[in-house]
């Protein structure tokens, strides 16, 4: 076994337990990149979560760090607090999109606005998971919930929210991308965007945010293949894939660069 | 209504159909385990009625869009457990305030903060009361039964709209979350009660005019009757005012309009009392395992009732006094570590002794823990 070499294992961000999330459902990848990016840029032991309500309240039963769980909607106060007293740690919120862009949205665009150097994970799954599959603010059009039995109505509740082309209408500087992880090169290029939001936390540089396209098949009604067949063909063509805001760079707001 | 007269349904879903019942045609809400299934049925049943279901981003704006619907003239409702609760208590205030009837259905969950999702409380019977900051009087109504959980939301309609003011329905998971045979009345055979509009030409409304019973007709805002409505406190116009002889009396009319007809608010349910030497006192899921302690005590030979109260708040002091006359002992049973026997040591003359029996481990009070407790007391 000398010649031997571990190229792949679990990170040792990553609590080595089984997960409550449900079969087919994305939140479980985008723990793994989350930890994967702690181990290489060796940030576990200074790294704090704040874990939302939603299916990930149990982050901290997965991901091996300190975590605060907040109320529901507060995290980026919580850490904002935090991480104004401990600007040495490495901070992130991870938030559905209830948590964020509903009863959470004043805090996130003041975070985004004010420039707070923490990162956050925003599972966009386009329904409440953990209550049972209400309407979220990014439920697509037409999209049936026990909240709208016949479907999203736009002409009385508006269309879905974008939350990165909404916080990139800020001024003030921050990196915010939209990834996808429900195809292998979908997770390789999500989890570069991990990286960069993480790194740019390590040199201080901004706020940032990644935003998941994620899947509740269990709310969505459909199965763990099918819910890969509909952010593919309904998720993707209303939430474009993309860079919407980068210190480094000038980027249009179409989220081209 | 479509629906048949005898169903099996949810403590919740109940609570959808009482309103209904009573008129609502509003309701603004946002999920919240274990209450959800109160906004779900009304975004289901509502535009069947012709009436409007919106959800809100979170429960301040949902309290919020539910005074505003109210204050447009419509009968207008809201459900949510502890945290969401806790989110609404300062517009709860403003409706307080602005002497606005609307109906807040708070199925009580394990708490502080997201406390037990899924587990059954009466932790927040005190917040229903003192909840928001200021001066004033609260009602508030608990059922203990499915059947209840409708006749009980159809009574916080009415107790809203007799007295202009906010009533919370306090269930707890238990009863939220319980599947039990309901009839719905037909049309006519409860009570209804619509709050008094204004009789006066709309150049004379004085909006919150001092009443003989302090209830001031309540005119729809863009009915003709321009008025001005204000979480300042405010003179009979509605306009803001710092006069103490203005701010004392409308202080004294928040109050007054419930205090001084509190016989009207009452509702007692009394089992084995006429010759009860001891007595259970208390509300919600605990009642009915009080109720079958008592049965069971009884074929014992134990001389012990039990008092099952509907209306928490204003608390009824001078009722519970008369039906714990006989006692010389009480036993309160609640699911919190001790709020309601604090109004009931605060009531009961002393030489009655007052025993109490808490669970708030998220479990509930089963019959055979207040059985023990009986046997402890005795
Ligand atoms: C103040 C407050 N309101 C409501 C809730 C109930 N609640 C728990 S999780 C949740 C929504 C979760 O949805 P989302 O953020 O989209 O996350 P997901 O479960 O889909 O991952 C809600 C409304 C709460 N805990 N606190
Ligand atoms: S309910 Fe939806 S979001 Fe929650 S764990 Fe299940 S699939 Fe994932």
């Amino acid at each position: 076994m000398e010649d031997s070499k571990i190229i792949f294992s679990r990170p040792t961000a990553l609590k080595p337990t089984v997960t409550h999330y449900c079969p087919g459902c994305t939140h479980g990848v985008i723990h793994r990149l989350v930890a994967e990016v702690l181990d290489e840029l060796n940030l576990r032991e200074k790294t704090l979560g704040v874990a939302p309500v939603g299916c990930s309240v149990f982050a901290y039963n997965y991901i091996n760090t300190d975590f605060l769980e907040a109320p529901h909607g507060r995290a980026p106060a919580l850490a904002t607090g935090f991480k104004r007293l401990r600007p040495d740690m490495i901070v992130f919120t991870y938030q559905g999109d209830g948590d964020l862009a509903s009863i959470g949205m004043g805090e996130i665009v003041h975070a985004a606005n004010r420039g707070e150097k923490f990162t956050v994970i925003f599972v966009n799954n386009g329904i409440y998971g953990m209550t049972g599959g209400q309407m979220a603010p990014t439920t697509l059009e037409g999209q049936i919930t026990t909240t709208s039995p016949k479907g999203r109505n736009v002409a009385e509740v508006g269309m879905p929210i974008r939350i990165c082309e909404l916080l990139s209408s800020l001024v003030t500087p921050a990196y915010l991308e939209r990834v996808a992880v429900h195809t292998p090169q979908h997770i390789i290029r999500a989890k570069r965007a991990v990286r960069k939001a993480f790194t740019y936390q390590t040199q201080n540089r901004c706020f940032s945010l990644v935003e998941f396209l994620s899947t509740c098949p269990t709310n969505w009604g459909l199965t763990p293949g099918e819910s890969v067949r509909w952010v593919e063909e309904n998720t993707l063509k209303y939430y474009p894939l993309g860079c919407f805001k980068d210190p480094d760079k000038e980027v249009k707001t179409d989220g081209t660069v | 209504m479509a629906i048949k007269k005898r169903h099996l349904m949810l403590g919740n879903m109940a609570c959808v159909h009482g309103a209904i019942y009573a008129g609502m045609k509003f309701f603004a809400g946002y999920p919240i385990t274990p209450s959800t299934e109160v906004a779900e049925g009304c975004a289901r049943e509502l535009p069947k009625i012709g009436g409007k279901f919106i959800q809100m981003e979170d429960e301040i704006g949902s309290i919020a869009a539910i005074i505003g619907a109210s204050v447009a003239g419509v009968k207008s409702m809201t459900a949510t457990s502890g945290p969401g609760y806790s989110l609404m208590v300062e517009n709860i205030g403003y409706a307080y305030m602005t002497e606005t009837p609307v109906v807040i259905i708070n199925v009580q969950r394990g708490g502080p903060s997201t406390g037990m999702p899924t587990k059954g409380s009466q932790a927040d019977t005190m917040q229903a009361r003192w909840g928001t900051h200021g001066d004033y009087t609260a009602i508030a109504v608990a059922p203990s039964t499915v059947q209840e959980c409708l006749t009980e939301t159809v009574r916080a309609f009415n107790l809203a709209e007799r007295f202009r003011t906010p009533v919370t329905v306090l269930l707890d998971e238990v009863i939220g979350h319980s599947r039990e045979m309901v009839t719905i009345p037909e049309k006519g055979e409860l009570q209804i009660y619509n709050r008094i509009k204004p009789a006066c030409k709309p150049e004379d409304y004085v909006p919150f005019e001092m009443t003989p019973n302090g209830v001031s007709p309540m005119a729809g805002l863009g009915e003709g009757y321009r008025f001005n409505v204000t979480g300042l406190t405010h003179d009979i116009m509605g306009f803001t005012t710092n006069r103490p002889d203005e701010v004392a009396p409308k202080l004294d009319k928040l109050a007054g309009k419930i205090l001084n007809y509190r016989d009207e608010t009452v509702k007692m349910r009394m089992e084995m009392m006429p010759d009860a030497e001891i007595a259970f006192i208390s509300y919600g899921s605990v009642s009915r395992a009080a109720l079958q302690a008592v049965m069971l005590a009884r074929k014992a030979g134990v001389k012990v009732g039990t008092v099952q109260l509907y209306t928490i708040w204003p608390f009824p002091d001078k009722q519970l006094i008369e039906a714990c006359s006989g006692c010389k002992k009480v036993i309160v049973g609640e699911l919190n570590m001790g709020q309601l026997v604090y109004e009931v040591a605060r009531v009961l003359p002393d030489n009655i002794q007052i025993h109490a029996i808490q669970r708030y481990d998220g479990e509930f009070l089963t019959p055979m823990q207040l059985l023990e407790k009986l046997d402890e007391v005795i």
